[in-house]
């Protein structure tokens, strides 16, 4: 099992090894959010962040949101290997779907924690200051893998239920927009009107970026409930998308 | 007709193994349909090991879904198929470890170097990490890519991608080989090289290979047992010679004049054409083509 993610997620590197243009684009939309987005706020002083400047603020969730872009598109990709008939090829091998999907999910994890690692060194170029404590950043990658891992099996199931990827690029749209706004990622929960509060407190974006925050700005965070919630998620993720695989194939 | 009879002539000398061993594969009124289309209707198929079998028949006759129940891939009550002798249904890891399978359509991941991929598949088969590296050159080297292992699938001709996936599928060193169309849409260059990789390997190792093709000129050179398929059922089944010599007896002919499409004629009578369903994808027009093709090479 543990070998079969491995070789999951050596494939994801090796890919990733020979064609860079996904990791130098994929940097673009997080270092125009911090430029764009958080300078202009930081100014503004809109925002109660409880005292830090809004830059510091917002790149955690910047590193939530790129990360969960990252794990989103992962759908799209099962379908493409489906149609290209790379997936089914998978399947015939001695591979349990569960083994199949955890490799995936690891993979959008390890993508997401080297895009991470590129917005925490935009954000410091920019002036933010981050911790560089090893064991904090360590805490970091394993937050990014398990929100990732959630993200992408959420893709990988609603792929198995549509099986198409048009119905799914639809979909996948039409999620990512309410899962990013309906967190904290930008605002404190405390700002949003009562039913928004509701659904921030379900999205495991939430307390991603809450976790992120607490161990990359040393501010109060919930680490222990943050990790639970997530690990949680993503356990449930593969299980969902490991039934469903099954429903590509045929 | 469709029970399975004793291993032709050809079979026979094949299956230098064990006599009385199980067949490699075995299917037992197999059906198997796709809301109101059935696309494999009461199959019964024995094939020994050391043969190679081949399923006839023209696009849309089922030999694809049928391919997809032995692999494991569609749902498949117990009972049906069993290889070497393993349920299909109930040892599905088993039977699966037992299996190399090169699908209908070229699929290797064109992100990843040839080597790479069939690194992939030797170690999704658990092919230790000391003989990793030996198994995949070995296995490049059979379908003769070695030079281009270090290349992008994405580069690779539809040939070679071909010849890669014989690769993927030959890593785990496999009991029973199932290549689904194998030379479909290949240049006659590169559907001799194909089969001769095959031929190569079935040298070497005397594994058992189930080929679907429509092409009715590779299936009489290559195969020792075919079986016609048509509209999901097994119209005949025989040694490519028998097959010929049989229908050319009944016809009072030279058995040199009667070709396997005359044998698949005389088998699927009229709706063979589509003369009767003419919506229906049953189509022989593409195989005749290929024939022509074939003798004016
Ligand atoms: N996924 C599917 N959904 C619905 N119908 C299908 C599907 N796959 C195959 N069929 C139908 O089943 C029949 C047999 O198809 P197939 O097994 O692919 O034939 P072959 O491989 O011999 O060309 C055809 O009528 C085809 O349209
Ligand atoms: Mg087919």
């Amino acid at each position: 099992m543990l070998a079969r993610v491995g070789a999951m997620c050596t494939v994801e590197l090796q890919k990733l090894r020979h064609d860079r243009t996904e990791l130098y684009t994929r940097a673009i939309q997080p270092a125009l959010w911090l430029l764009i987005f958080g300078e202009t706020f930081t100014r503004i002083h809109a925002i109660p962040t409880g005292g830090i400047p809004y830059l510091d603020y917002l790149a955690p969730g910047i590193i939530a949101q790129s990360a969960m872009f990252i794990a989103i598109f992962y759908g799209i990709m099962i379908i493409w290997e489906r149609d290209s008939g790379v997936l089914t090829k998978l399947l015939v091998t001695p591979t349990p779907r569960a083994a199949l999907v955890t490799g995936k999910a690891f993979a959008a994890g390890v993508k997401s924690v080297i895009q991470a690692l590129v917005v925490v060194v935009i954000a410091a170029v920019l002036g933010v200051s981050l911790t560089w404590n090893p064991l904090r950043l360590l805490g970091v990658a394993v937050i990014v893998v398990l929100g990732s891992a959630f993200f992408s099996c959420l893709s990988m199931t609603i792929a198995g239920i549509v099986l198409t990827r048009d119905r799914l690029m639809g979909i996948g749209q039409a999620i990512t927009m309410p899962l990013f706004f309906g967190s904290n990622a930008l605002y404190p929960v405390a700002v949003m009107p009562g039913w928004l509060q509701a659904i921030s407190k379900a999205n495991p974006l939430s307390y991603e970026v809450d976790a992120l925050r607490g161990l990359l700005l040393g501010i109060h965070a919930h680490l222990g409930l943050d990790f639970g919630v997530l690990a949680f998620s993503a356990a449930l993720g593969v299980t969902a998308a490991s039934l469903l695989l099954g429903r590509l194939a045929k | 007709m469709t029970d399975a009879p004793a291993a032709g002539p050809a079979a026979a000398d094949a299956a230098t193994a064990d006599a009385a061993a199980e067949p490699a594969l075995h299917c037992t009124d197999l059906t198997y349909s796709f809301g109101d289309t059935r696309a494999v209707d009461g199959l019964n198929l024995e094939v020994a090991q050391g043969e190679v079998f081949g399923l006839l028949g023209p696009n849309g006759a089922g030999k694809t879904t049928a391919i997809r129940a032995i692999t494991t891939l569609l749902p498949v009550p117990a009972g049906k198929i069993s290889v070497f002798g393993l349920d299909c249904a109930r040892k599905r890891m088993q039977v699966r470890r037992l299996l190399g399978y090169v699908p209908q359509q070229l699929s290797a991941d064109s992100g990843l170097t040839g080597r790479e991929n069939v690194e992939l598949f030797a170690r999704v088969f658990d092919v230790p990490r000391s003989e990793r590296r030996d198994r995949v050159d070995e296995a490049l080297t059979a379908v003769d890519l070695t030079e281009a292992a270090g290349r992008l699938a994405g580069t690779y001709s539809g040939g070679m991608v071909r010849r890669l996936e014989l690769a993927q599928a030959l890593v785990s060193a496999p009991r029973l080989l199932i290549l689904d169309e194998p030379t479909i849409g290949l240049d006659p260059l590169a559907r001799a090289s194909v089969w001769d990789c095959i031929a190569q390997v079935r040298a070497g190792t005397g594994m058992t290979v189930l080929v679907t093709t429509h092409y009715m000129d590779e299936a009489d050179e290559h195969c020792h047992r075919l079986a016609l398929m048509h509209r999901g059922r097994i119209q005949a089944m025989g040694a490519p010679g028998e097959l010929r010599a049989e229908l050319a007896a009944q016809l009072g002919v030279d058995p040199d004049r009667v070709s396997l499409e005359d044998v698949f004629r005389h088998h699927a009578g009229a709706g063979l054409t589509g003369a009767d369903r003419p919506d229906e994808g049953g189509d022989f027009r593409d195989v005749r083509r290929t024939r022509s093709a074939a003798r004016l090479r």
